[in-house]
């Protein structure tokens, strides 16, 4: 099985250590990932804007560099999200039926780290260690475009040392929604607000998620409160073991 | 009610002065949690809730799709039920429509059942306008007229509002309007419904017109539906001698068969009841027995605009419900002003744009109300997939300034990211740039994340700003992660 990471335009840029820590962590498991240096971005920015010409030499881009690949794998619920249920429909903006085409091929093949772990893998118990209080938030677009379900819990659940709290409101938005967050910030920071308040009523040292640009709104309010709470993606702490841990 | 949402700023400039009301995210935060709460649990108690949606969602598409022949036949079916069938174009159609009934009687008021429709085409300020007072007669849609104030919310339009608030304005305005409230009101929820029924009780005994919408029409056999709970509607629709609904041409269901999912998906949707406690029904007239003339306005106002989306349309299978607002995290904390529309919210965010047509800067904010959370597709009744069409009417948007000669910010900026974009050497270049700025940037900023990254501080420009105001940025790494793989073969050496 040929395996593509799809690191992500945020993490690549902006997290380089989540995409290190998939890599750490897949092949721990036996897989021997691959990061096809044509990717980019998965064009969710210009898509969710209103930009649909514009995704459009993304997408062809996405198509070109994962072509081939038996399964592509990304840590984001948000771009797998992009590439599994939004490339069809800019692929049919461009008019060009190879472009239906080769969309139609990569869709499909296209994984959050959640679901490839436990639908491709097969695994819950990753090996991995991580002695510390926290607190899982899922992300939106996993949990309602994807339906990744309780498979990120069923994951860190069997983390050894690691002890899991309720978040309150779980299931409510960050408040991140892309640009969202800067063409409605104020509102955007209203829900950032109240997240990040029941993020610190869990006590958590560390909240996870599966999205980073999600960690990155919540972690920069929990960051400007000097809550102390730091955030991590989920990748950071299933690639973390005993005789490696990540950022402490 | 004499305010109107002509000249509303656009969303986010509408939000930033809600979400400075603390009393109003007060107010809205408690009614939408208990709405929540009631809806999740009487939805859990149906095994097939989701067989219903699409049963529910199958009906109304039925209707849509063979529009014209089922509102042909609702008229037909109408009319041989001694009931006067108009067609109106637009609200001004309509409002000079229901005016002329009106007049024809010589009265200068009627009562009204709760209906969305007849605020949005505008019927109170109208007939105003002819001389005619139009009473709201149900609890919240009186608290909001009284108030001189605008609704927030489709179902409690005065959902931002307090029951301390609401004694006030009951002590303040009844009496200007007819029977006044009691002077030791106090602000018990059952003795302000109490003075409410006094007061409305005359105008109901003395109405000679009333006016309705109607949930939904059944055009196999002339039959208008109207769901309420409060008894209200039922004194409007049986008491006065002359009754005009108005009714948008997209409530037309085709069989009374076909009823039965959307009665069942209504209530728990909206009021979280397993059932509505009124029911309205009536096939035109009954000799003898309720209102012996009877009109029906087939209102389009938009909505054949609506049906010729083929994206759009599905928002045309809406029931009004209100549950896509009361899970909305964006609504929860701005409130149904901001949306500057009789229909706020998630629905509000797609119906007004469809209705309207984008290309005005307010309703053009509309699509961008949202961070594409989902919980609205989740919760509808009848499927409307609400981020779909958002995501949708933004393209719209975008496609309606592509000729612009001064392009925007925002548009310039997706531009040289799709260029970027399109090639991975040309991203790489720019993440280097990047991460020389990370550098700099981390030097100067004010802050280290938890975790170890620098912070880089508040940053000036349009973006920027509106980010770090409240949020932290981190400093751009070093070295992105193209970089590492390409250095180290992938961490391999």
């Amino acid at each position: 099985m040929r395996v593509a990471l799809m690191v992500t335009c945020v993490n690549d840029a902006m997290f380089p250590e989540t995409g290190k820590a998939v890599v750490t962590l897949l092949r721990r498991l036996g897989v021997d990932v691959e990061f096809p240096a044509a990717q980019t971005c998965c064009a969710q920015p210009m898509v969710n804007t209103g930009y649909l010409d514009e995704a459009v030499p993304v997408v062809r881009t996405f198509v070109d560099a994962f072509a081939g690949y038996d399964a592509i794998v990304t840590p984001s619920g948000s771009c797998a999200g992009s590439a599994r249920h939004q490339h069809a429909l800019v692929a049919r903006r461009s008019g060009d039926p190879d472009l239906v085409a080769a969309v139609a091929e990569t869709s499909p093949k296209t994984y959050e780290l959640s679901e490839f772990l436990v639908d491709v893998l097969g695994v819950t118990d990753v090996g991995a260690y991580f002695p510390h209080r926290v607190t899982y938030h899922p992300t939106c677009h996993s949990l309602r475009m994807l339906g990744v379900g309780d498979r990120p819990q069923r994951l860190l659940e069997q983390v050894r040392g690691i002890r899991l709290v309720d978040l309150p409101s779980a299931e409510e938005c960050c408040g991140f929604g892309g640009t969202f967050a800067v063409k409605n910030a104020d509102t955007s920071v209203a829900m950032g607000a109240d997240k990040a308040r029941h993020v610190r009523e869990t006590g958590a040292e560390v909240l996870v998620a599966g999205d980073s640009s999600c960690l990155m709104h919540v972690g920069g309010m929990l960051s400007r409160q000097q809550s102390g709470v730091r955030v991590m993606h989920l990748a950071e702490i299933l690639a973390a073991t005993e005789t490696a841990q990540v950022r402490g | 009610m004499s305010r109107t949402f002509v000249g509303m700023p656009a969303f986010p400039a509408a939000a930033r002065a809600a979400l400075a009301d603390t009393q109003l995210r007060h107010n809205l935060a408690h009614a939408t949690g208990v709405i929540r709460a009631k809806r999740a649990a009487v939805v859990a108690e149906v095994e097939n809730w989701e067989e219903l949606r699409l049963a529910g969602a199958a009906v109304k598409d039925r209707a849509l799709r063979d529009l014209g022949t089922h509102l042909v036949d609702l008229e037909a079916a109408l009319t041989a039920g001694g009931a006067t069938v108009h067609w109106a174009r637009d609200a001004a159609e309509a409002c000079a429509i229901v005016a002329t009934v009106a007049k024809a009687h010589g009265v200068d008021e009627v009562v009204k059942v709760k209906s969305m429709v007849t605020q949005e085409i505008g019927l109170n300020e109208a007939l105003a306008e002819e001389g005619i007072a139009a009473w709201e007669t149900d609890l919240a849609e009186l608290i909001v007229q009284l108030g001189d104030d605008l609704p927030s919310h489709i179902l409690v339009p005065a959902i931002h509002r307090n029951r301390a608030e609401i004694r006030e304005i009951f002590l303040r305005e009844m009496g200007g309007a007819g029977r006044p409230a009691p002077a030791d009101l106090t602000d018990d929820p059952a003795v302000l419904a109490g003075a409410a029924r006094e007061h409305l009780r005359e105008k109901f005994l003395r109405a000679k017109v009333a006016v309705s919408g109607a949930n939904f029409a059944i055009a196999e056999t002339g039959t208008l539906v109207v769901v309420e709970s409060e008894g209200n509607g039922r004194m409007c629709l049986t008491l006065p001698e002359v009754l005009v609904s108005v009714v948008g041409i997209e409530k037309v269901v085709p069989t009374w068969a076909e009823l039965d999912p959307l009665l069942r998906l209504l209530p728990r949707s909206s009021t979280g009841e397993r059932m509505n406690p009124y029911t309205s029904t009536w096939s035109g007239v009954t000799p003898g027995d309720g209102p012996q003339e009877v009109h029906v306005v087939l209102l389009d106002n938009g909505r054949t605009r609506a049906l010729a989306d083929d994206v759009g349309r599905q928002a045309l299978r809406c029931i009004r419900c209100s549950a896509c607002l009361n899970v909305c995290p964006v609504y929860e904390r701005t409130g149904g002003h901001a949306y500057g529309s009789v229909y706020p919210g998630p629905i509000g965010a797609i119906l007004n744009p469809l209705l309207k047509g984008t290309g005005d800067p307010q309703t053009d904010s509309l699509p961008y109300a949202s961070s594409l959370c989902g919980a609205c597709f989740e919760a509808c009744p009848v499927r409307i997939d609400i981020p779909e069409v958002l995501v949708h009417l933004r393209s719209k948007v975008v496609d309606g300034h592509r000729d612009d000669t001064v392009p925007k910010a925002e548009a310039v900026a997706m531009k040289a990211a799709a260029y970027a974009f399109s090639d991975a050497r040309r991203l790489a270049a720019v993440e280097k740039v990047s991460g020389l700025a990370g550098r700099v940037l981390g030097r100067f900023g004010r802050a280290t994340l938890p975790g170890g990254r620098r912070a880089a501080g508040r940053i000036p420009g349009p973006g920027a700003s509106a980010w770090t105001s409240a949020r932290d940025l981190p400093a751009p790494p070093a070295e992105s992660f193209r970089a590492w793989w390409k250095r180290t073969d992938g961490g391999r050496r």
